[in-house]
């Protein structure tokens, strides 16, 4: 035990010494996170849309002149029926369409309420949240618009039906993947850099003939590194939720726990690939295309899965961080609880376990 | 003495880092087709004093001239007429042994032809010819270090530096690197050379060694030999840079 | 002797794939012996001394270190060894003090346990041990993974090439604490491609392209050279190592230092060299019969 307390030691040793390294740590899930925040929630201009008028009434045409004339929006097509939305979704030409139902102008007068339906291209989802946001906006002004003149209270219900991602909740939906990003850098680049920089430096062979077992080597290269990235989740988290308000609904206990379970995954897959490079440099090159790539492209982050191809979705299976991107949408945004992800918490448990045995049955207590 | 021409003139060299004083007032003149050993204890300022005199450092004041040319305003032009050979970095292992010679033909701005010349003449010479298309990872160390030098010279230097060229060569191999250096140097070559091994101290024609920055002394083996009392430079040096070590 | 009382290798083979680093090496060493391997790099001192430490395994052959078997006691092996790699294995981003304390506890020692061992050597750097290893001189390294390398006190100590790269002032210093450490009863086992160190070790095996030539005393090794060596200088040393090349009689010439060292064919005597010189007009000239040093032998060994 004492040896473990003394080898932990000397690895904080390590990482607060390089202090540009560190700064690199809580800089760049930090930046990362403003930069996602503030691209990604950008102004919307002259975005093209269709609409799909049933009444075509008074009310209607009002409103789609002010849609159009607002500055956000460019009336691209005018349909005719339903089938035809699928049709200009698919040739990309739209981001919205919005759906007049019948006797539109007959029902608001009537009954005081009517409905409007909008339909958007969320396989980019913080346009389309954009879009609907705006579209409602203008329809609300209308409406206040017309009551001041008219002297009457009138509603619209505004209906957003977010197509192509349905599970889409909102902008903020970047933070969870960012957490997963940065994990899956720290934990696993970091750790497997360092463990290959011994064996360069040739301080390897020394700890190798010494008492420590392998076990004990791997657990304290491991456990800074676990303090480290649950230091930096944490910070995503605060920067998240202070400077873009992403919401944490969910049991604050169980989202942490759950990043503890991603953070020991990532660290076993560090280890193992530390277990087959025997330079700093091909423990970098290996952990950026084969872990770092395929948990940026795959997981669901910046591109839906439900969009790819059939085999990519296959292969998205095979990559953990998608399970915990799962996990976290729902704690989160959702709010719910271990009830909603026990199959993922089992799965990702299950890969960890899986590493964690390999690196161990590769790490190899002689040099070869 | 005095009337041989002088290929690098060193007037007062100084360099500081900070307060650390790595080269404090070196003077020292060395002459055209002389071995010259430069010796002294790790960390008494060799490293420095030569990365100097390639140009690769600017010193802190003094007066330099290598190959004639001004340190300060003509590093481009001493670094066309010299060589440099180390024991860390000489040649590239996963390059074949000709690729390695073109490569530091090409840098020093050899004609391809002429590339081709020198190459074939250089391995005629090694008796090398067979290991041409050979990686250099594949040689054995006292190979690429006869190799290393060879190319070092490829371009026709005025002066050839060496930065511990033997260290770790089996003493056969050694002895046949020296034999290149003497070939190089009754050539008309300056050979500037550091050793950790004293029996190739007295190989030069002369010796400076340097002790906490200082040149200490400077003078053939022989006459060192015989000033400080010595049998062989092995003692000269530990006479020389000890009493400084202690401190 | 006892085997537990003993280091004993018999027909050590290790190859990297094509390559045959080690061919049939077998030695024995006695407890409290100050042994050495000499060869120039390459030769698969590096390659022996980690088949020692248990760090490698050989293709074939057995090791017993002190009635323990290299392969299956490797862990027993591993906690009586002190090993120094070729690199000096240090932290470079911690401090002197850091890296011993670290390899105290990771031995499951501390520094004040085994203080009185490393104490003539760690004292030399103790002034300096706020600072990072990374910013010491070569022969303060040298020392600062020494004592690391004893700082558990081991019963065998192997070190590889720890004088290479250092200048002539600390490989004697080096030396003379191995001399003391000796004393202490701890057997070494270290290897070099100086040749005058040679002379330093209890025993010493040269060693060459994997293969030992000879393991012998100092001594021993010097007298068994039994040619006449000749020591030769005159005012033109590289014309004359030129000429004696071109003399029909010489065995062998190489320049040591100042003198040529010289051994002639059988039937040749001292005297036909000075005429061949003298004809070919050398002046100062001065030829002595000497006795050998390691290096004249291992070249000896070389070519045979």
């Amino acid at each position: 035990m004492k040896r473990l307390r003394g080898f932990i030691i000397k690895e904080f040793y390590h990482i607060f010494r390089d202090y540009r390294t560190m700064v690199i740590l809580f800089g760049l899930p930090v930046v990362q996170v403003l930069l996602f925040g503030f691209v990604l929630t950008n102004e919307v201009k002259d975005a093209n849309i269709a609409v799909l008028d049933k009444s075509k009434d008074a009310e209607t045409m009002n409103i789609i002149n002010k849609l159009t004339s607002s500055g956000y929006f460019m009336l691209n097509a005018v349909l005719e029926s339903e089938d035809e939305v699928e049709g200009v979704f698919q040739e990309g030409k739209v981001k919205q369409v919005v759906i007049f139902e019948e006797n539109f102008a007959k029902t608001l007068k009537n009954e005081g309420r009517a409905r409007i339906q909008l339909l958007a291209d969320a396989s980019d989802p913080n346009t389309a949240q954009t879009l609907v946001n705006y579209t409602t906006a203008v329809v609300n002004t209308y409406l206040a618009e017309k009551a001041k003149s008219e002297g009457k209270q009138l509603l619209i219900d505004v209906v957003p039906k977010m197509l192509y991602n349905p599970a889409m909740e909102a902008s903020y939906m970047f933070v969870p993947g960012v957490i997963a990003i940065v994990l899956m850098l720290i934990s696993s680049m970091i750790t497997s850099i360092s463990i290959a920089r011994e064996k360069e430096l040739g301080t390897m062979e020394v700890l190798l003939v010494s008492p420590l077992r392998a076990g004990q080597i791997i657990i304290g290269k491991v456990v800074p590194y676990v303090f480290l990235s649950f230091l930096i989740a944490a910070t995503i988290l605060l920067v998240g939720r202070f400077v873009f308000g992403v919401p944490i609904n969910g049991p604050l206990g169980l989202l942490l726990a759950e990043s503890l379970l991603f953070i020991l995954l990532a660290l076993s897959l560090g280890i193992l690939v530390s277990t087959v490079s025997k330079t700093q440099q091909t423990a970098m090159l290996i952990s950026l295309f084969a872990l770092l790539l395929p948990t940026i492209l795959l997981s669901g982050l910046i591109f839906p899965i439900e969009n790819m191809p059939l085999l990519l979705q296959y292969i998205s299976h095979a990559i953990p961080a998608k399970y915990f991107v799962i996990i976290l949408k729902n704690i989160m945004i959702k709010g719910t609880g271990l009830e909603s992800v026990w199959f993922e918490t089992i799965v990702l448990g299950g890969i960890t376990l899986f590493f964690i045995l390999l690196s161990v049955l590769n790490f190899k207590k002689r040099l070869e | 003495m005095s009337e041989r021409e002088i290929v690098i003139r060193v007037r007062n060299l100084v360099k500081k880092f900070g307060n650390f004083t790595a080269n404090d007032n070196l003077c020292f003149d060395v002459y055209k087709g002389e071995v010259f050993g430069f010796l002294g204890a790790n960390g008494a300022g060799k490293t420095t004093a030569i990365r100097i005199l390639c140009g690769l450092m600017a010193p802190t004041s003094g007066e330099i001239s290598v190959a004639g040319f001004d340190i300060y305003r003509e590093t481009e032009k001493i670094k066309r007429h010299i060589g440099y050979m180390s024991q860390k970095f000489s040649l590239y292992e996963d390059l074949t042994v000709y690729e390695n010679i073109r490569f530091y033909g090409g840098i020093y701005g050899l004609r391809r032809k002429e590339i081709a010349k020198r190459a074939d003449a250089l391995l005629v010479r090694l008796g090398f010819s067979e290991v041409r298309n050979s990686l250099i990872k594949s040689l054995p160390l006292g190979w690429k270090q006869k190799l290393a030098f060879s190319i070092a010279i490829l371009h026709r230097p005025d002066i050839v530096f060496l930065d511990e060229p033997t260290g770790g060569v089996d003493p056969i191999t050694r002895r046949q690197f020296w034999d290149m250096i003497y070939e190089s140097a009754s050539e008309g070559l300056t050979v500037f050379v550091t050793t950790h091994y004293m029996d190739e101290a007295e190989y030069c024609d002369r010796v400076s060694i340097m002790a906490d920055g200082r040149i200490e002394a400077l003078d053939t083996p022989l006459n060192l030999i015989k000033y400080y009392n010595a049998s062989t430079m092995d003692e000269v040096f530990v006479k020389i840079a000890r009493p400084v070590q202690q401190l | 002797m006892e085997s537990n009382q003993q280091i004993i290798a018999k027909g050590i083979f290790k190859s990297y794939k094509d390559v045959k680093a080690l061919e049939d090496i077998s030695f024995s060493i006695p407890r409290g012996e100050l042994f050495g391997f000499i060869g120039p790099d390459g030769a698969g001192k590096t390659t022996l001394f980690r088949i020692l430490v248990t760090l490698l395994l050989q293709d074939k052959g057995e090791i017993n270190l002190f009635g323990l078997d290299s392969r299956r006691d490797f862990r027993k092996v591993r906690l009586m060894t002190g090993y120094m790699p070729g690199r000096f294995s240090l932290y470079q981003d911690l401090s002197v003090e850091e890296n011993l304390t670290f390899f105290a506890t990771i031995f499951g020692t501390t520094i004040k346990e085994n203080y009185h061992l490393i104490r003539d050597i760690y004292s030399q750097i103790e002034p300096f041990k706020k600072r990072p290893a990374g910013k010491l001189s070569g022969g303060m390294k040298q020392k600062l993974a020494l004592s690391c390398a004893l700082i558990h006190k081991p019963e065998l100590l192997v070190l590889d090439e720890p004088t290479t790269g250092v200048d002539a002032v600390s490989r004697k210093e080096f030396w003379e604490m191995l001399g003391n450490l000796k004393k202490l009863g701890i057997t070494i086992i270290v290897s070099t491609p100086y040749m005058d160190e040679a002379s330093l070790c209890d025993r010493v095996a040269l060693i060459q392209d994997g293969k030992i030539m000879q393991t012998d005393t100092p001594a021993n090794i010097v007298s068994s050279y039994s040619a006449p060596l000749y020591a030769i200088r005159s005012e033109k040393m590289h014309k004359l190592i030129n000429d004696l090349r071109t003399f029909p009689e010489t065995a062998s010439a190489y320049t040591f230092g100042q003198y040529i060292h010289l051994t002639l064919t059988p039937t040749a005597k001292a005297e036909d060299v000075v005429g061949f010189l003298s004809e070919k007009n050398h002046t100062g000239l001065e030829i002595n019969t000497i006795s050998p040093n390691i290096e004249d032998c291992f070249m000896n060994l070389m070519v045979k």
